[in-house]
């Protein structure tokens, strides 16, 4: 699993001078054809651009600016703990040629191996023919690392396309009509998508704006969303973060340690598959859904109301009848159509969800309403035991008056990328139909 | 045409390096060379075009020019590419002209228009001197001068579209000057990063109301194709000052018309401005901004697209041997555009576009995405011409 520990990220995020040929230069030249006088020209930049960025990162203290290891059983962006900074897009597939887009996906991991590492993409931001618009951006340029972690999941309409109809996993159902679904078609659904999480703001949005630029003619931005204020946390030593409706939830959220509950929640195991679904061993499933909160409302709200609402105190987020956040909730303290209690995994014949949401505020809405609300991120090994049975529990839930699903997909999230020589989705479009 | 008017069109104004060794040296008045006495004589007559000699030396350079022919004439000295190094217009038969020039060593060409029109008859001539100039790949050049042909001949084509529409409303005839407007645009849109090398020009012709600078009046100090697209559409009525900005449009689109000759046009200015038409259908059609009061966005998406094709298709050649995959997905991005393009059409040839507020969200996403997918690899296409 890839971690923080900088000592585990050692092997594969060498310093540039020592990097083999094929772990550099996603250029986008080289993917129109640019050929080998492409890499030699880039080697120089592309070295000298990674340097300003890797210095001192190495040996440091895992802090905020440190590299997450890109490489690893499990895709980083799951169980690694979670940044404070979110860029999602969904894409939808453009080219009908299986070979393109296979190429696109060995672009895109070799750009987000190198972003990962706090390297510029392909030839780098400056020092290229003058007359061509560089590789990268430049926006990230000096920025560390940022504990960028990029994650691709695959979705339900992807499978319709390239002859992987039937390679899509049962587990990846298509979700259903909720009670209280208010969905936008344009902020819902895409055949793939990138989760960008960050430290820092402007390093996730330059990951998915060159991811998203590499894949032009390939692919399209279907809807993207951009998070901040983390609302859950995979590390419990860590405050549980507030949602803006200024409460603690996900308190008991899985923990990256947490090993068992990884294997017995998160990942997809070796016994979940079949042989044309193997290639999602060791990937998760993802669910994401963008909730709007009537903030204004919320905000008229008595504290008794909402604190009956969540089933926690506003200032401890101890669950009823309790002193500490981190005591055992007592569900049946609790008012019936409480959020908690609806929640919990003891109401849900023990589902549970690994979350990894993020606040939004989009500006206003043109009623002068703030467009703002949580985009929940949940991973899990199975959606039908999963988020399907949780959210169905949730249709009673008190709080659904203060909140409204405004977007939903839900996407297949293959394993890590093991080395330099793997690529996403390599095990699904891999001919064999047999775990690559 | 951007929402924010810049004074300058990078790419075309700036000419790339390769330029500088060919372009005409200026100041440089007491340079050695031809001098009075070795003055070139030319001769025009109706059909001919003698000079007195073939090689002179490079720097001051004069043209003792004669009309002998019964037609009015006009006299440049051209660049390989094209590019005029100078000219004199309006000799009348019988009369005399002196040009002068500052030229660089290397191929220039001497040619007369008899009667101001065509491609003129030429002669080859050649500026000696010691040093060497770096050399262009000769189809580049050509690719050049038959560019700027090409924009030449948009403008020529351009004027008798535009006085249609002038008359049109001049006449105060809504529905015919409503029908001649988004066919008087094309050969302007098609060559569009050519028209704005000239900074000038563009304000005055193709701005909208959001280009104003600061303390301009739209009722007074607005000119131009879309100040009348919004008496026509939305007004619904014509005015005296109409027809006076009818009449000042087609004045400075024949300035234009005039100038084009002398863009500074280089094989990358070429392949940067075929990204450029694109970036303008990116920023202006594909969001309605442009048309917003005919809605014919579509028109002018389709003439930027048909320029860009232009220039890419007279550099393909070079451009494929330095990078064949390149061209080949240029190939089919054009393709795919132009297929998506005529999904908003009855007929294949002609320009009678789907209004664009009948173009849905939907596909106004699908007409971008088609953009972004061809844009984004013709930004590369400047880079496979110099390489």
């Amino acid at each position: 699993m890839a971690t923080e520990d900088p000592s585990a990220e050692a092997p594969s995020h060498e310093p540039p001078s020592s990097k083999a040929p094929d772990t550099r230069a996603p250029s986008r030249r080289a993917l129109i054809g640019w050929g080998g006088a492409g890499l030699a020209l880039g080697a120089a930049a592309a070295g000298g651009a990674a340097a300003v960025a890797r210095t001192g990162d190495d040996g440091g203290s895992p802090g905020a600016g440190a590299a997450v290891a890109f490489h690893g059983a499990h895709q980083a962006g799951i169980a690694t703990p979670v940044q404070d900074r979110l860029h999602f897009a969904a894409f939808d597939v453009e080219t009908d040629d299986r070979a393109e887009f296979v190429a696109m996906l060995k672009d895109w991991t070799a750009a987000a191996r190198r972003m990962t590492a706090g390297q510029a993409v392909g030839d780098g931001a400056y020092g290229g023919l003058p007359e061509a618009p560089p590789d990268d951006t430049g926006e990230a340029l000096g920025l560390r690392p940022s504990r960028l972690t990029l994650t691709v999941g695959f979705g339900p309409s992807l499978f319709d396309r390239f002859g992987l109809a039937g390679r899509r996993p049962e587990a990846l159902v298509d979700l259903p009509q909720f009670a209280g679904d208010n969905l936008d078609r344009a902020r819902s659904g895409g055949d793939l998508c990138v989760q960008a999480c960050a430290d820092d703001p402007q390093v996730a949005v330059h990951a998915i704006r060159n991811l998203a630029r590499i894949g032009f003619g390939k692919v399209s931005v279907r809807w993207s969303q951009l998070g901040f204020g983390k609302t859950s946390s995979t590390t419990p030593e860590a405050q549980t973060p507030r949602n803006l409706m200024g409460f603690k939830d996900g308190t008991r959220n899985i923990a990256g340690t947490e090993t068992a509950r990884l294997k017995r929640f998160v990942w997809v195991g070796a016994k979940d598959v079949d042989a044309n679904s193997a290639w999602m061993s060791g990937g998760s499933y993802l669910v994401a859904r963008r909730i709007r909160m009537h903030i204004e409302p919320w905000d008229r709200t008595s504290l008794q109301e909402q604190e009956d609402i969540f089933g926690r105190d506003k200032g401890e987020g101890a669950p009823v009848g309790k002193a500490k956040e981190r005591d055992e909730p007592f569900l049946k303290a609790m008012l019936p159509d409480a959020h908690v209690r609806l929640a919990h995994p003891d109401s849900n014949d023990g589902a549970t969800l690994l979350r990894r949401g993020y606040s939004f505020t989009d500006g206003t809405d043109g009623l002068g309403r703030l467009d703002a609300g949580l985009f929940f991120l949940a991973y899990q090994r199975d959606v039908r035991t999963g988020f399907i049975p949780v959210q169905r529990n949730l249709a009673a839930d008190a709080l659904n008056e203060y909140i409204q699903h405004v977007g939903s997909a839900v996407f297949a999230v293959p394993p890590g990328v093991r080395d330099a020589d793997d690529w996403w989705g390599r095990a699904l479009f891999s001919p064999s139909t047999t775990e690559g | 045409m951007r929402p924010l008017r810049r004074p300058f069109r990078l790419s075309v104004v700036t000419a790339a390096t390769t330029v500088a060794a060919l372009t005409a040296l200026t100041g440089c008045t007491e340079k050695s060379g031809a001098g009075a006495d070795g003055a070139i004589a030319v001769t025009a007559t109706d059909t001919k075009c003698e000079v007195s000699k073939k090689e002179f030396p490079a720097g001051h350079v004069e043209l003792d020019i004669e009309n002998k022919g019964s037609k009015v004439t006009e006299v440049y000295l051209l660049f390989p590419d094209d590019r005029v190094v100078t000219e004199r217009e309006n000799i009348g038969p019988g009369t005399k002209q002196k040009v002068t020039a500052e030229v660089k060593e290397g191929d220039y060409r001497i040619a007369c228009k008899p009667g101001m029109k065509g491609d003129g008859i030429r002669q080859d001539v050649t500026a000696t001197g010691s040093g060497k100039i770096a050399k262009r790949d000769p189809r580049l050049d050509k690719a050049v001068a038959s560019y700027r042909k090409y924009a030449q001949e948009q403008a020529d084509a351009t004027i008798p579209l535009v006085k249609v529409f002038a008359e049109a409303v001049k006449d105060g005839d809504i529905a015919a000057a409503r029908k001649a407007y988004a066919p008087s645009r094309i050969g302007w849109e098609r060559t569009e990063p050519v028209a704005e090398s000239f900074g000038d020009i563009d304000p005055k012709v193709d701005v909208r109301a959001d280009g104003l600078e600061e303390g301009q009046d739209p009722e007074k100090d607005w000119t131009g194709w879309h100040r009348l697209e919004r008496s026509l559409w939305q007004d619904g009525k014509l005015t005296a000052r109409d027809s006076e900005l009818a009449d000042q449009l087609v004045t400075d689109l024949e300035d234009w018309q005039k100038r084009v000759g002398k863009a500074e046009i280089t094989p990358t200015s070429m392949a940067n401005g075929a990204k450029e038409l694109l970036d303008e259908v990116a920023t202006g059609k594909v969001t309605g901004e442009e048309e917003r009061y005919s809605h014919t966005d579509l028109v002018d998406f389709k003439a930027n697209v048909e320029g860009a094709e232009e220039s890419y298709a007279l550099l393909k050649s070079v451009a494929a041997e330095n990078d064949p995959e390149l061209t080949k997905e240029l190939d089919q991005q054009f393709a795919a555009l132009n297929t998506l393009l005529d999904k908003y059409r009855a007929d294949k040839t002609g320009y009678d576009f789907v209004s664009y507020d009948k173009v849905g969200k939907a596909e106004r996403k699908e007409l971008s995405d088609a953009v972004n997918a061809l844009a984004e690899p013709l930004s590369q296409l400047a880079a496979a011409v110099v390489k």
